[in-house]
């Protein structure tokens, strides 16, 4: 039994973080956040260590990783705030092409990180300000808000049946949409008769999609939690106010204490969700809404104790906690927020209709 | 990851299940701990190493090298099949392991065997009313008066102190020392003349603790375990024992499924209450908690078995178990409203009032143990590695 990262995991893990905290810290994230560089670069970089190819089969150029190994990725780029696109291009893109099979082509490109694919699946779970897609004769229509990884060259497009659909950017329109959340991008898409390719009609694929996307959101905090912690606790040794550290305060130190007792099991929520996607088919659904959920209550907790801890230097722009703030608010909402994802984690052990 | 225990631990699970539905018949069910039934089961698991598995076959263990998944099988088998899995209490957990550790041989020879067979049962002395979180304060005092300790005082939350034969007890001993080199670990029966023994009705109204006093209790000079004034080194190895067993998930789980039984039949207005999503939002949200404390015991048991270290996932345990636990419990209470409130003799008391005692019970586990407020001390400072509160000058007249 070895429960837990395996031996290459943690090296990859450790190779990733170097890379991410070499290449692109918190200077570049915030260029990048403030549009002065695109994050295109970053996901070349990425591409080049073979972040884009996990998932894909070798047979397709890929490495053909676990999603276990994906989840340390996304928790790697979760702990830097990377501002580059992932969850798309990485890991719902080729769960659903592989899914859908006779993909091979859209599979090498992706894992060359030639392809981009972005993630309009959002009103398959909550469809907000009458949004929605609908299909008729093979095309779209309607319109898809909050899509994730936007700026990419294809779309996975959810339709009101629960169908997947693969869509090109040039066969729609769109538009970015502003949020608090500048390290990843958001758009709105409009379909007018747009031009799909049908991948599956199968709504447990749509489920195994979402539940792959759910857990990597939830490694992302994971790491961004993990992040805000160590950064507040650094603080916490440091900072001196009546001649003493402020972590030498219990008012002080209990709040870091409650941040890493909260922060510390959900490390082995996430591996085992992570595990469960392909290992154990039959739990993969709830542990990911568990996780995705779960993940989400803590991080917010920490997001906010851990800039509490900070004083008002935490509310400032200058220490750039804000962008780990506010990307686990991103993670929070996106792919269901924690009380739709729980009724969905209800629903699948019969205990909600 | 690698989630199985391998083909050799599945067959030593079939050989416990095996044990279990020959044997299950024999196992006693609600029988006191002096009861013969239980005592002969006790034997018996130990004589198939299923109780005292790693004491040495000198002391009368089953004389088994320590391995965490056999004793985790043995544990999830038991607890499946709702038998009883022996023996427990602090003899047992806590005395045993110390005495094997540092007790002398004549100790071990003497204490070992009746304690796990259940012929010598055993109490904790340790708190006071004036040392609970300060443990290290404590002033019971012992004094040497030729071949005998004598001694004076009082000690407080002493579970089983009316059952007991025995105390293992701290006490002061060298009372110029500083405080944390002054105790020593005593070890006296309870009949002894000079001790009384007062029960303590907590919140629950049931007596579940104690108070003992203390006045010129007379004890054989060599019941002493370790030297004189290396009280607190031996006690300190107990508490890791104690908090350690805390917050068991599997019982968490169960807990949980009981709960969800319980909102499945309660209903308010003709609804089940498990159809009305503010309850059973609050009810995801808890067992989203157990999923993620499951999982962490998981890895704390992979890592012992790997050598991993997982120091800060076993240093939360406590402090998430007892206080997830709590909430828990409140929820089954909120799920029947003002049936919740039922207690004692009741008509409309719904699983014995279980749900009422273990909410009233698990804050005084939050409480007992090392106090929430200890535990984040222990997360800061041994975990996270934050500096310690400067003390304060201690006034000298204070502890003596």
């Amino acid at each position: 039994m070895d429960f837990g990262l395996s031996e290459e995991q943690t090296l990859f893990q450790d190779a990733l973080n170097n890379f991410l905290a070499d290449q692109v810290g918190l200077e570049r994230v915030r260029r990048i956040a403030g549009g002065e560089e695109s994050a295109g670069a970053v996901w070349a970089e990425l591409a080049e260590l073979g972040v884009s190819a996990l998932l894909v089969p070798e047979a397709h150029g890929g490495v053909g990783l676990k999603p276990l190994d994906a989840a340390v990725a996304a928790e790697c780029l979760g702990h830097h705030a990377t501002p580059s696109p992932f969850l798309g291009s990485a890991v719902m893109g080729p769960t659903a092409l592989l899914l859908a099979g006779g993909q091979g082509e859209r599979l090498e490109r992706l894992a060359a990180g030639e392809l981009r694919i972005g993630v309009a699946l959002g009103e398959a779970i909550a469809a907000r300000a009458e949004a929605g897609v609908s299909t008729a004769d093979g095309k779209l229509n309607g319109k898809a808000l909050y899509v994730l990884d936007y700026g990419a060259d294809e779309y996975l497009v959810a339709d009101s049946s629960r169908g997947l659909h693969l869509v090109a950017a040039g066969d729609l329109e769109h538009r970015p949409l502003s949020t608090v959340e500048k390290t990843r991008p958001t758009g709105e898409l409009v379909f007018d008769n747009s031009p799909a390719i049908p991948l599956s009609a199968d709504p447990a694929h749509l489920q195994a999609v979402l539940d792959a996307g759910r857990v990597m959101l939830a490694a992302d905090t994971l790491g961004a939690a993990q992040n805000m912690l160590d950064q507040a606790v650094a603080y916490a040794k440091e900072r001196e106010q009546f001649n003493r550290p402020i972590g030498s305060f219990q008012a002080v130190k209990h709040m870091c204490a409650e941040m890493a007792a909260h922060l510390e099991p959900c490390r082995a929520m996430v591996w085992y969700a992570g595990h469960a996607l392909s290992e154990v088919p039959e739990e993969a659904h709830l542990t990911a809404c568990h996780a995705k959920a779960h993940l989400a209550e803590v991080g917010t907790f920490v997001a906010r104790t851990a800039t509490e801890v900070h004083g008002g230097m935490g509310f400032t722009d200058l220490l750039g906690l804000h962008y780990w703030f506010k990307r686990i608010g991103f993670n929070r909402q996106a792919l269901g927020a924690p009380e739709l994802v729980r009724e969905e984690a209800a629903r699948a052990q019969q205990l909600a209709a | 990851m690698d989630l199985s225990y391998g083909a050799e631990y599945e067959a030593f699970r079939a050989e416990v299940r095996d044990f279990i539905s020959a044997h299950r018949d024999r196992a006693p069910k609600g029988e006191g701990m002096r009861s013969k039934k239980v005592l002969k089961w006790q034997k018996l698991l130990i004589e198939h190493g299923y109780a005292a598995r790693t004491i040495p076959e000198a002391y009368g263990g089953f004389g088994a090298e320590p391995d965490v998944l056999i004793s985790r099988i043995i544990a999830e088998e038991f607890a499946n099949a709702q038998v009883s899995s022996g023996l427990g209490g602090q003899g047992i957990s806590m005395l045993v392991p110390t005495l094997l550790e540092v007790g002398t041989e004549e100790q071990r020879q003497t204490f070992i065997r009746p304690t796990i067979h259940g012929e010598m049962v055993w109490c904790q002395g340790y708190s006071e009313p004036g040392a609970g979180s300060d443990l290290a304060s404590l002033r019971t005092a012992a004094v040497l008066d030729g071949d005998e300790w004598v001694v004076n005082g009082q000690k407080i939350w002493t579970s089983t102190a009316h059952l007991a034969d025995w105390i293992f007890c701290l006490v002061r001993t060298e009372p110029d020392a500083p405080k944390h080199q002054g105790i020593s670990f005593l070890l006296f029966r309870m009949d002894t003349p000079g001790i009384e023994i007062r029960p303590l009705v907590d919140m629950t109204g049931t007596a579940n603790f104690n108070e003992v006093f203390f006045t010129d209790v007379r004890v054989p000079k060599q019941q002493i375990v370790g030297a004189r004034g290396e009280g607190w080194q031996v006690a300190n190895a107990i508490l890791r024992h104690e908090r350690d067993s805390l917050g068991d998930p599997n019982v968490m789980l169960s807990r949980l499924n009981g709960l969800i039984r319980l909102m499945q039949s309660e209903t308010i207005d003709g609804r089940r209450v498990i159809d009305l999503p503010a309850y059973r939002d609050r009810l995801m949200r808890i067992q989203g908690r157990v999923m993620a404390l499951g999982f962490n015991d998981m890895r704390i048991l992979s890592a012992r078995i790997n050598q991993k270290d997982a120091s800060l996932a076993r240093m939360v345990v406590k402090l998430q178990g007892t206080e997830l636990r709590h909430e828990l419990e409140q929820l089954g209470i909120d799920a029947m409203g003002e049936l919740g409130l039922a207690y004692g003799k009741n008509p409309y008391l719904r699983d014995h009032g279980n749900w009422q005692t273990h909410y009233m019970f698990y804050l005084g586990l939050i409480i007992g143990g090392g106090t929430s407020q200890i535990q984040k001390n222990i997360i800061s400072e041994r975990g996270l590695g934050l500096p310690r509160e400067p003390k304060v000058a201690a006034k000298a007249a204070a502890t003596g």
